[in-house]
């Protein structure tokens, strides 16, 4: 593959996350180098970072029919309402459930990404099981909202108490 | 505290001291962070956003990370002041142009930022100056659990820390230290190290990236690999890799010198006259000429200046420093006079001083 600057061969495959659209750029090294220093970056620790990916990143969906791919699109989040198609054109998720959601679609992506499947490291002390259970309230929040403006008064009181319910207990 | 008053000072990252203060400019670790029950922001509603707000706010200041915490509301704040914090590595970019509830706390000393709001619901950075990453990973990861103990991260069992952008799951941590590689970049080896950087998977990137040259020759080298790895292991992958660097820079830099010292010294002696006697003077052009100058105060050829005058100058010239200083709007023009004549005051009163103090 040539670079798409020069006509020299590229060797630096790029997967800018940052931005609005993920993009992918092929590069010689004299251009990857051009890029990743007058791009922002992540100036501050993370900053911002998230960092331009200057790394090979297959494109997740390589190898499935265009039907297949279709439907992994269209695929929604039950908890945020993302779909996977707005995920893939904007880079960022919507909300935690979608890494279980879209496991099928993120797990090659996460992999080419990290070259690991599985998080070694540092844990909070509570359990992930309060984690997701607490994630469950971007549903239920989502679900009053459209009770309420759907007229369906007695459905948003019920979760609302549900919400409350959730939200009070206690943290610690 | 008002943040006038951080254009008095020069913030910790740039005191110029620590390991290696020569080339290391700073240490930096920063960990992403979200909570369970909201929407990632892309995804979040504004009251979303005033609710997150809220209650990392309330575990930040309940969590005591620090006795003298600067907590600033960036969406009632001016776009120079949040310039400003961009300029000083407190808040990102993104943070700053952004729209909505958001904030940062930041403790007086500058020495680390939490960032609500930002690509995650939390961003919390730890910086040094110098190459000190053990004691920056050992800060980062107190704050992270006195935060943790009063709010629910979003965290998967076997993916870890669940991030808005899968390249930081798992973890959630960028380890980067910031270098200062003038002699590589010469001697025109500085592709040689991107290329080997490359294959053990680390990012370089530019410090200051928004102009059309690497600026300064400033370079952030971190790593990219947030899953499946430990956070010891991350910290230590890019603590193994900085020594060999600046072993490299310290090498090239001796090769400069032995291959032609006056014309070492006639560069450094160029860049410091032009930028004592410049009567307006363009922010690349500054960082091009700080540069040498830096490189020459670490090689002994200009006595007069310390590493710290540089780092503060490398700062103090950028835009919102500059108009925060003079106190009001300037336009591009204005600000490469205010610029000249600031590093004139600057740099003519360095040598007056210290011609003084040897009398």
């Amino acid at each position: 593959m040539k670079c798409q600057q020069c006509e020299r061969p590229a060797t630096f495959h790029i997967t800018e996350l940052t931005g609005g659209k993920p993009q992918e750029l092929h590069l010689c090294e004299e251009h990857a180098r051009h890029y990743l220093t007058t791009t922002g970056g992540e100036p501050s620790g993370s900053g911002g970072m998230a960092a331009a990916l200057a790394q090979q990143v297959q494109q997740m969906a390589i190898g499935q029919t265009a039907e297949e791919l279709a439907h992994l699109d269209q695929q929604a989040c039950p908890v945020c309402g993302i779909t996977f198609y707005e995920f893939r054109s904007q880079g960022r998720l919507g909300c935690p459930h979608d890494y279980v959601a879209f496991t099928k679609q993120l797990e090659p992506l996460i992999y080419n990404v990290h070259g690991e499947s599985e998080h070694v490291g540092k844990r909070p002390r509570r359990s992930s099981g309060s984690s997701e259970e607490r994630t469950q309230l971007i549903r239920l929040r989502r679900e009053m909202r459209e009770a309420v403006e759907n007229e369906l008064y007695e459905k948003a009181s019920e979760l609302r108490d549900q919400i409350r319910r959730i939200e009070t207990e206690q943290v610690a | 505290m008002e943040i006038k008053e951080l254009t008095q000072t020069s913030g910790e990252w740039l005191r110029g001291d620590g390991p290696e203060a020569d080339i290391v400019i700073s240490s930096r670790v920063r960990l992403a962070r979200n909570l369970a029950e909201f929407p990632f922001i892309r995804r979040a509603t504004p009251q979303d956003r005033v609710q997150i707000e809220r209650i990392l706010r309330d575990a930040i200041i309940h969590s005591q990370v620090s006795n003298s915490l600067l907590y600033i509301a960036l969406d009632e704040l001016e776009a120079v002041d949040r310039q400003l914090l961009v300029e000083r590595h407190l808040i990102s970019r993104e943070h700053a142009e952004a729209q909505g509830r958001r904030a940062v706390a930041i403790d007086k000393a500058e020495k680390f930022s939490l960032m609500i709001n930002e690509e995650d619901h939390l961003r919390i950075q730890v910086m040094q100056s110098g190459f000190n990453l053990q004691s920056v990973w050992q800060q980062i990861t107190a704050i992270d659990d006195a935060i943790e103990q009063r709010v629910t991260y979003a965290f998967h069992e076997r993916l870890g820390y669940l991030t808005a952008c899968p390249t930081n799951v798992g973890t959630g941590l960028r380890v980067s230290v910031m270098l200062h590689l003038p002699a590589l970049v010469i001697t025109r080896q500085i592709e040689k190290v991107f290329r080997s950087l490359q294959k053990i998977s680390l990012a370089v990137r530019g410090l200051f990236g928004e102009g059309s040259q690497a600026m300064g020759d400033f370079y952030q080298i971190s790593n990219q690999i947030t899953l499946g790895r430990g956070e010891d292991e991350l910290v230590q992958q890019v603590n193994d890799i900085v020594p060999v660097i600046i072993d490299y820079e310290r090498q090239a830099r001796q090769f400069l010198i032995k291959e032609s010292q006056e014309n070492l010294h006639d560069r450094v002696s160029r860049a410091y006259g032009i930028l004592r006697t410049a009567q307006t003077i363009s922010s690349e052009e500054t960082m091009h000429l700080l540069s040498s100058v830096r490189m020459g105060v670490n090689l002994g050829l200009i006595p007069k200046l310390q590493i710290a005058d540089i780092n503060e100058l490398f700062i103090h010239t950028q835009p919102a420093h500059l108009q925060k200083r003079t106190g009001g709007e300037l336009d591009s023009a204005d600000r490469n006079i205010e610029r000249a004549r600031y590093l004139r005051q600057y740099l003519n009163r360095e040598e007056g001083a210290n011609r003084a103090e040897k009398n």
